[in-house]
């Protein structure tokens, strides 16, 4: 996994890649050759007493340097800018598909779980592309040239360097596979550390108002105690790899001097060769070294490529192709909404969440739509933006079925207030403008006003400037309602959705809001789910919902008379003293 | 008078980051020392195996040179230096764990200290920033200190003692040639501070991109069904690619800035390898020194210049170690909650007597007396207001969105400081007790229902930690939440998560009164408490919450008028005043602000459903409990 994403994401940078190994190979190489060198002063200056051979090949050795220096330098310049590119790369793909994701799969991922995914698990990934840069591609030339100058020295002996590098090989996998489960459930407990401190700091109200500090200090305890001790665990591990690995590589070397010293007195063998024999396999050492750096951070950075794959192998919705202008209808209000025996069912559900669905609310018109908490009234206004999508039946926009038409063309024609407000941070202006861009600011103060909105945002002292915290905190419920119906009415759209968004305005508010909407949305086909009976009051037509049916349609007098049901919500809101 | 909401205060360069880590580190003293000790065996069996590797040698040496040969001595040696090697193998992997050991509780105890402050931050604190950024101190900076103090440890430890090691050798060895040694050390100095100073601000830049991209991130992933409703995708997307182009160039020339460290070191090694080659060769030369002592020598020279280089290349590590740090003790250092007695849970009473604040009883007197205040100073939001409550009574807030009701009640419970005036319940003023005392008088149901990752029981055994399953199931039963939950495959095991899901907006606020209920507090508090909930059901909660109110002092916030009709005390507030109170009836009377709100909640159906003859037997049922009581 690891493997292929890296490959498959250095596809681009070929000739960087090939110029950082051409790099590593002259910087490597300098650094085998410097000994070399030193021997030649020996042999050639000091045993014959020459200082001028000692001073020519010290400047040698020192042009050596500075062009190992150099290799160096711009090895690392392009490892940075390749390890960051594709770390770039991978947080702008994360991003782009969280968004193209199914609601439900954004919700299963969990906001903190992507968060960490699209930050902390690239991290990882840009770090090891480094590490492979600056070590995993210096080590094999270096344990490979030392491997070559160690046979050159003696062939009998070099049986060594082969029977080690197998073992060293061996205890390398065992700890890699022992890592990897372990680093994999670490990020797991990370992203729980993380989902816990995010539900803490969302609901530091509540948890103050109930004092349950204690509580929470004890849940995120848990959830610590289990990441220090997966993360103890896997330190244990790796502390326990580069001893091996030291004693493997020094046994060998007595190893080598045992041999060879036999090897010497039966005269097989020159002293010179033993020295170097060890010279060599330190360097030998020393790449394997590095190898097992980057090899250790390895099994980290493979959970980050599978959790990272993992988001974006997850299938976006069905966009279906097309350009949205191509889905636009030319006559905007020419049918309407049309609800054709609609159920919606989450897959694998026993029960559908609403069946048998049938209406038809034509342009100019109000369609309300009431029942009890949790009957699938949110259901239903989610399936015409195809938030979700329904399991059978047809919905139909202006005699189109939705599923036909590709979804941002479908968006581009409603306007929709969902029922959990959000807001961005940003300007109250870039808010609103979500909706519609090129909106002028006449415009959105015209919605503003509308939406009931603007007295407030005319007394903040930026106005339309002034900046909002994230989710809209700070502002009070209301508040956030009337900025999201602005938001919504700001675009010329065919159908206007309206999802209990009037819950947190006062009646006042609430019935000058209506009032002012009204003149606005002529001509859109508008539905309104609510509670209040006085928001339904004068829709064209009201859908009674009751554990996912439609009960009832028609209008109040006609549910009035011929609904129960509809008789019990509407004496539940009434004020007993006028009624009496 | 204290204030809760401060600034927070700003922490210092990071480099005092790090010795405040290393201050945090004291616990773990002995484990430190061990760890310490290790290093030092490690370091000296190090240097000397070579040596006696070495002695092992010369035995063959002298031998081709016509001795006869000590086998005896030879495998002795041999022996010796193998199990000088496995003594080293065992020290270091030693030193490892302990490190690791002494890491990991920092790191254990850092969280843990943030996880506490979060609870002692105003909550001031959280309107004026992104959760994203908070949280990404608290888990990728926090990662990021764990993770670099591991390598730092061991590895620091170890090279400053070969350093120091092995120049104590190059000096027996030969003075001059260490002087020609050590003029690597300022330059490698020098080297570092240089590059340090210039990805310093880099790194900082980077952590702070970092949390950028995890503010958006987060922002977005949650509100990801209002961006697809407006085709926003593009435009985030955008927004996204700043940040992310941000997060690149800082990272980048962090990466490149701190990554030249290393063949800078490595030059700086080598240079002074071949310094050392070349004095050295002609010191022999002048008959100062033999050829095995310069053959030693450049091997110190070596075991000196690495490690001096691993320093150098460690300041990488360091510096982005120091940078998370000190975005992790900046957050650990902003201004927390003051005004705290001293002694949690008594004061004073205002004629001097002493109290408990977790009364036993609390009647639930509650009096507010001429308090003032804003969370702006230039715009003062309420202002000399004064009422107050007896025992038992139900008080009802109602007006215009933005009229102080919420702040109102924040204040009652400490969430924000009064500017002027107190509070006082059955005569203590509030301020005078702890917080946590104070709320404990208080069960609350705020406008926003927070559900966390639980089960449905655990949710709402969060009024009552350890309620019998009875309790909670009565809780459930009376809050109209227990039939909803019996559908459910897994009823009260149902593992709730994402704020709530699967349970709906109404369902959630049902869950939460259902909380509030079970904590058996005497003071109530429900604001917008089934705003999201159908009337019909609102009426059944309504007669419960009738009965539970019956003895408990209450206050409402409901845009509904039909919640608070029955009301005691009913306050109209706008613009931070009172401008009217009174009952229902006296209200109507009055027919000012309330008589107008109540037309217009009424107007549209109110003359329909005055002519209605339907009733329905709940609303009879009702109506005649009201009448009881």
């Amino acid at each position: 996994m690891l493997a292929s994403l890296l490959l498959q994401r250095l596809a681009p940078f070929k000739a960087h890649v090939l110029a950082i190994v051409l790099l590593q190979l002259v910087q490597t190489g300098a650094t085998l050759l410097l000994p070399t060198f030193n021997a030649k002063i020996v042999d050639d200056g000091l045993v014959a007493g020459n200082s001028e051979v000692i001073l020519r090949l010290g400047a040698w050795m020192l042009v050596l340097t500075v062009i190992q220096v150099l290799a160096a330098v711009l090895a690392g310049y392009l490892g940075a800018i390749v390890a960051m590119k594709i770390g770039r790369g991978l947080r702008q793909e994360l991003f782009d598909k969280i968004h193209s994701l199914p609601d439900q799969d954004v919700a299963a991922f969990g906001p903190a779980s992507l968060v960490v995914r699209t930050t902390n698990d690239v991290l990882q990934l840009q770090n090891i592309t480094v590490l492979v840069f600056s070590m995993l591609v210096a080590a094999p030339v270096m344990g490979i040239g030392g491997v070559i100058l160690a046979v050159e020295q003696d062939v009998a002996l070099s049986w060594i360097v082969f029977a080690i590098v197998p073992v060293l090989l061996v205890i390398m996998l065992l700890i890699v596979r022992k890592l990897v489960p372990l680093y994999r459930e670490g990020q797991g407990l990370v992203d729980r550390i993380n989902g816990v401190l995010r539900e803490q700091i969302l609901g530091t109200a509540v948890i103050r108002a109930f004092v349950r500090q204690p509580f929470e200090m004890k849940r995120f305890e848990a959830a610590n105690d289990a990441l220090t001790k997966n993360n103890l665990r896997s330190a244990r591990i790796v502390a326990a790899m580069l001893p091996l690995v030291m004693t493997v590589v020094n046994l060998s070397s007595a190893g080598v001097v045992w041999l060879g010293g036999h090897r010497i007195i039966a005269g097989d063998m020159q002293l010179g060769a033993l020295t170097a024999f060890i010279a060599y396999i330190m360097q030998i050492l020393l790449a394997i070294m590095m190898a097992m750096y980057v090899l250790s951070t390895a099994p980290r950075a493979a959970v980050s490529a599978e959790r990272v794959t993992e988001v974006l192998n997850t299938e976006s919705e069905k966009v279906l192709p097309g350009t949205n202008a191509e889905g636009r209808v030319t006559r905007p209000s020419a049918e309407g909404l049309r609800f054709d025996n609609v159920v919606f069912a989450y897959p694998g559900a026993e029960t559908p969440v609403v069946e048998s669905i049938t209406f038809h609310a034509a342009p100019g018109t109000t369609t309300a739509v009431i029942g009890s908490t949790g009957s699938g009234k949110s259901t239903i206004v989610s399936l015409v933006p195809r938030l979700l999508e329904a399991s059978s039946g047809t919905i139909s926009l202006n005699c189109r079925d939705i599923a036909a038409v590709p979804l941002g063309a479908l968006r581009d024609q409603l306007g929709v207030v969902p029922q959990e407000t959000w807001l961005f941070r940003g300007t109250i202006a870039e808010n609103l403008r979500i909706s519609l861009p090129s909106a002028t600011d006449s415009q959105l103060w015209h919605a503003l006003e509308t939406a009931q909105a603007a007295d407030f945002v005319n007394e903040l002292p930026q106005g339309l400037e002034t900046t909002l915290s994230q989710g809209g905190a700070g502002l009070s419920g209301g508040q956030r309602q009337r900025l999201c119906i602005a938001r919504a009415i700001l675009r010329p759209a065919s159908v206007y959705l309206f999802d209990d968004s009037f819950s947190a305005l006062d009646t006042v508010t609430e019935a000058k809001l209506r009032a002012a909407l009204e003149p606005e949305l002529r001509g859109a086909t508008v539905i309104i789910v609510a509670q209040r009976v006085n928001t339904v009051v004068s829709a064209d037509q009201i859908l009674l919902i009751d554990e996912g049916r439609l009960l009832a349609k028609g209008t109040h007098d006609e549910l009035l008379e011929s609904s129960e049901t509809y008789r019990e919500i509407v004496a539940s809101q009434m004020d007993t003293e006028e009624a009496a | 008078m204290s204030r809760e909401g401060e600034r927070p205060g700003v922490t210092g360069k990071p480099s005092r980051s790090l010795l405040r880590l290393v201050g945090l580190m004291k616990p773990a003293r002995g484990i430190m020392t061990a760890a310490i000790l290790c290093i030092c065996g490690f370091v000296t069996l190090n240097v000397a195996a070579p040596k006696v590797l070495g002695d092992a040698t010369d035995v063959i040496a002298a031998a081709v040179f016509g001795a006869q040969f000590d086998a005896g001595r030879f495998v002795f040696l041999l022996l010796v230096a193998a199990g000088m090697y496995c003594v080293t193998s065992l020290l270091s992997w030693a030193q490892g764990r302990l490190n690791a050991l002494a890491v990991q509780r920092l790191a254990y105890d850092l969280r843990k200290a943030v996880e506490a402050k979060l609870h002692r931050l105003p909550l001031a604190y959280y309107d004026g920033r992104s959760r994203g950024d908070v949280l990404s101190r608290a888990t990728n900076d926090l990662d990021n200190v764990s993770q670099t103090l591991n390598q730092l440890l061991s590895q620091l430890l170890t090279s400053t003692l070969m350093v120091i090691g092995s120049l104590a050798m190059m000096l027996l060895l030969s003075p001059l040639l260490a002087v020609v040694s050590l003029l690597a050390v300022p330059v490698s100095a020098l080297a570092s501070i240089v590059v340090t100073r210039r990805s310093q601000k880099y790194f900082v830049r980077q952590w702070e991109a970092t949390g950028d991209v995890n503010s958006l991130v987060e922002e977005t992933a949650t509100g990801h069904e209002t961006i697809k409703l407006f085709n926003a995708q593009s435009s985030m997307a955008v927004r996204f690619a700043d940040h992310n182009d941000g997060l690149y160039a800082a990272s980048s020339k962090a990466q490149f800035a701190s990554g030249l460290l290393v063949p800078l070191m490595a030059f700086v090694s080598n240079a002074s390898y071949v310094g050392v080659a070349i004095v050295g060769a002609l010191q022999f030369l002048a008959g100062a020194m033999s050829i095995g002592g310069i053959q030693a020598f450049i091997q110190f020279n070596r075991l000196f210049s690495q490690p001096l280089g691993q320093i150098g290349g460690m300041a990488q590590v360091l510096q982005s170690c120091a940078v998370s740090a000190s975005r992790v003790f900046e957050l650990l250092d902003a201004a927390e909650l003051t005004g705290e007695p001293s002694e949690q849970g008594s004061g004073a009473r205002a004629d001097g007597s002493s109290f408990d604040a977790r009364f036993d009883l609390p009647s639930g007197r509650v009096a507010f007396e001429r308090i003032s205040f804003s969370y702006r100073p230039d715009a003062p939001l309420i202002q000399d207001l004064s009422f107050h409550v007896e025992p038992g009574q139900t008080v009802a807030i109602v007006g215009h969105t933005g009229a102080g009701k919420t702040t109102l009640i924040s204040l009652l419970m400490r969430f924000h400081e009064l500017g002027s005036g107190r509070i006082t319940i059955d005569g203590v003023d509030i301020a005078g007790m702890g917080r946590d005392a104070l709320r404990r008088n208080f069960g609350v149901v705020l406008q926003d229902p927070w559900i966390f990752t639980g089960t449905i029981r655990e949710n709402i055994e969060y009024g009552l930690p350890g309620a019998s399953e009875a309790d909670v199931v009565a809780a459930a039963e009376a809050s109209h939440v227990d039939h909803f939950v019996r559908s459910l495959p897994n009823g009260y095991s149902t593992m709730l998560s994402n704020g709530g899901e699967p349970l709906s907006q109404g369902q959630r606020q049902l869950l939460s009164i259902a909380r509030a209920r079970l904590s058996g507090r005497p003071i109530l508090i429900l604001d917008e408490a089934t705003s999201s909930v159908d009337t019909r059901t609102e009426v059944l909660i309504r007669q419960a919450m009738h009965r539970l109110r019956s003895n408990k002092t209450s206050f409402v916030i409901a845009h509904r008028l039909s919640t608070i009709r029955d009301a005691d005390l009913i306050l109209v507030m706008d613009h931070g005043r009172i401008v009217e109170h009174g009952t229902h009836h006296s209200l109507l009377e009055l027919g000012g602000h309330y008589a107008h709100l109540h037309e217009a909640q009424f107007a549209a159906g109110g003359g329909e459903l005055a002519a209605m003859p339907v009733r329905s037997a709940k609303h009879r049922a009702e109506q005649g409990e009201r009448e009881a009581s």
